[in-house]
């Protein structure tokens, strides 16, 4: 079990620090940065004292190595746009984030937990059958414009939620809705056929010769055995969640670190991208090394992988 | 050999499938309209008519007969723009599944039949590149490079090649130790023979559920780009850019964003289905 962990672990730096290394080159390979950094309109004199400022005339490796220091260490250096610390505004940023992906995490678990039992229940029926299309249907919306049709009909024909911004909890029902659309058909065909595997399994039959009333059945030895990919599943979810966020931030003006992304890139504003595909990166890789020792907790035969 | 019998059965089988019947319908329309574009579309696509902006479609209210889609904001024809669009579409969808399947196979079969260090290296690749947000990556790169039909292609071809990689690994394990490989190695085959003639074969099926699930993928990857203004440059009518310029006029005209919406959700759903029936017919769940 403890090798399991270390071995694991030590994966998850590797590829942390391998995320930080393409993090650092996808700024200095993709294009000249000061060029990008000065505009259209600058001049030679103006793309040299940028490259001097920001220290970008030194040789690849220095300016790697630098960079690295300081970002193990959790500092990337300033912002130049907003002239903040890159930290201290991801930090600032990231509670919508966060509240974003959870809203649309759980609202995802409320819809496709309950959709995949019915299914697995009723395999091979109607229900069966309409429970695929509604995660087919869901798989091919195209987020943004799902996000655009639900603020015409809820913020402006029924006017019952706010169209933008994160005032009130209000702002993020939308946009918790868009976003759990993009978890909800896997995290339906996984509840189904976990539950499917389940239920034809012995301990049901004996569950059931027990005399067992049919949902004690279902919730207590079905759906418990069945819960256990869900549940690694979410985390992973949750995890491209935060990644897909910019774009739901963006349709929906929410300043979260998505939308934070979003201006910098526009804005030219490389530190904070760097960081930002840094930060959801390292967030990924955590989230996806709870789901792995958690399997392993509940599931001993994982242990060996 | 049953080789020549199982094509027709399984031929069969698809046509009594109604997700293939609708999904090949639908991407199979999309390709020809694709195709034929230049010869269909009532106006040039492109020329504007600042006199006649937001006309709605032809079956609305103030709606005329001329643009049966109406115009957009700077009056040039939207059905003429949404066929051209299906082009676009088409061809990043395509392109793309081209460009990461060729990566994500190559690594997937190399890390699948070799094992050992290849595989390990194969799966840090394979999640190295899942940690990363694709989307986010996607919108710098174009930010710093100027964005470009060429630059979208490339970019989700070297960001989507995880789901290839990860079925062509498991599929071709399940498959190096069996039989009809091994009997190949003994009567002197090559490692390019038995990769090439063995094992590529008989993971195929496999690799188009996922070469169709990258497609759909592609296509709503390159609407969100378009969307954001960092996919394809205007004045190409790509959905998502439709879809980005109307947006200001969506709550006086919502069917500015409905006409380029719908297309884009019909086309992805379509290629959705055609996936679905193909998994039916292996008869396996690769969906993760």
């Amino acid at each position: 079990m403890l090798r399991f962990f270390i071995r694991r672990f030590a994966v998850a730096v590797l590829v942390a620090l391998t995320v930080l290394t393409l993090a650092f080159l996808l700024t200095r390979v993709s294009g000249d940065l000061a060029i990008s950094i000065a505009g259209p309109n600058a001049t030679q004199q103006d793309v040299e004292a940028i490259r001097e400022a920001y220290g970008l005339n030194r040789p690849l490796s220095t300016q790697y190595f630098d960079w690295l220091g300081r970002a193990v260490q959790g500092d990337f250096g300033e912002s130049y746009f907003f002239r903040d610390r890159v930290a201290n505004l991801i930090a600032s940023r990231m509670p919508v984030t966060i509240t974003l992906g959870l809203v649309g995490l759980a609202i995802a678990l409320v819809v496709s937990l309950p959709l995949g039992i019915i299914a697995a229940v009723r395999e091979g029926t109607w229900i069966d059958r309409v429970v695929a299309l509604i995660a087919m249907i869901g798989q091919a919306m195209p987020s943004f414009w799902l996000g655009l049709v639900l603020m015409i009909v809820f913020g402006l024909q029924l006017a019952w939620l706010p169209i933008s911004g994160a005032d009130s909890w209000e702002g993020f029902v939308l946009p918790g809705i868009v976003l759990a659309f993009s978890a909800i058909p896997s995290l339906t065909r996984l509840t189904r056929s976990g539950m499917i595997e389940a239920l034809a399994s012995d301990y049901i039959r004996t569950a059931r010769a027990k005399g067992l009333t049919r949902l004690s059945i279902l919730v207590k030895h079905g759906f418990r055995n069945a819960a256990i990919p869900v549940v690694s599943i979410a985390a992973v979810q949750l995890g491209f969640m935060l990644g897909g966020s910019v774009v739901i931030e963006t349709v929906f003006a929410l300043h979260g670190v998505g939308f934070l992304a979003w201006e910098s890139i526009s804005k030219n504003d490389f530190p904070v991208v760097q960081a930002v595909v840094l930060v959801l990166a390292i967030i990924y890789i955590g989230l996806t090394l709870l789901a792995d020792l958690l399997n392993a907790v509940l599931d001993p035969r994982l242990r060996t992988a | 050999m049953s080789a020549t019998v199982m094509p027709t059965t399984r031929g069969a089988k698809l046509l009594r499938n109604p997700a293939f019947v609708i999904g090949a319908f639908i991407v199979g329309a999309c390709a020809i309209i694709a195709v034929i574009a230049p010869w269909i579309v009532p106006y040039d696509p492109f020329v504007i008519d600042l006199d006649r902006r937001l006309v709605p479609p032809s079956f609305m209210e103030g709606g005329d007969p001329r643009n049966f889609l109406g115009t957009d904001q700077l009056g040039r024809d939207y059905f003429s723009r949404l066929i051209y669009g299906t082009r676009i579409s088409m061809v990043i969808g395509v392109l793309t599944v081209i460009t990461s399947g060729l990566i994500g196979i190559t690594m997937g079969v190399l890390g699948g039949f070799y094992g050992g260090k290849v595989d390990d290296f194969v799966v840090f690749c394979i999640t190295t590149r899942l940690s990363i947000p694709a989307v986010l990556v996607a919108l710098a790169v174009a930010a710093l490079r100027g964005s470009s039909f060429l630059l979208v292609v490339l970019v989700l071809g070297f960001l989507l090649w995880d789901r290839f990689a990860v079925v062509a690994r498991s599929t071709t394990m399940q498959i190096r130790n069996l039989d009809y490989v091994s009997a190949a190695w003994c009567a002197g085959a090559s490692k390019w023979w038995v990769l090439t003639r063995e094992v590529l074969p008989n993971i195929a099926t496999h690799l188009a559920v996922v070469a169709t699930l990258e497609m759909a993928l592609a296509i709503l990857l390159e609407a969100a780009l378009s969307f954001l203004g960092l996919g394809v440059p205007p004045p190409l009518p790509s959905w998502g850019l439709m879809i980005s310029e109307a947006k200001e006029y969506m709550f006086f005209s919502p069917w500015v964003i409905m006409i380029p919406g719908i297309a884009l959700f019909v086309l992805v759903l379509g290629v959705n289905f055609l996936g679905d029936a193909l998994r039916d017919m292996m008869g396996t769940d690769l969906s993760r």
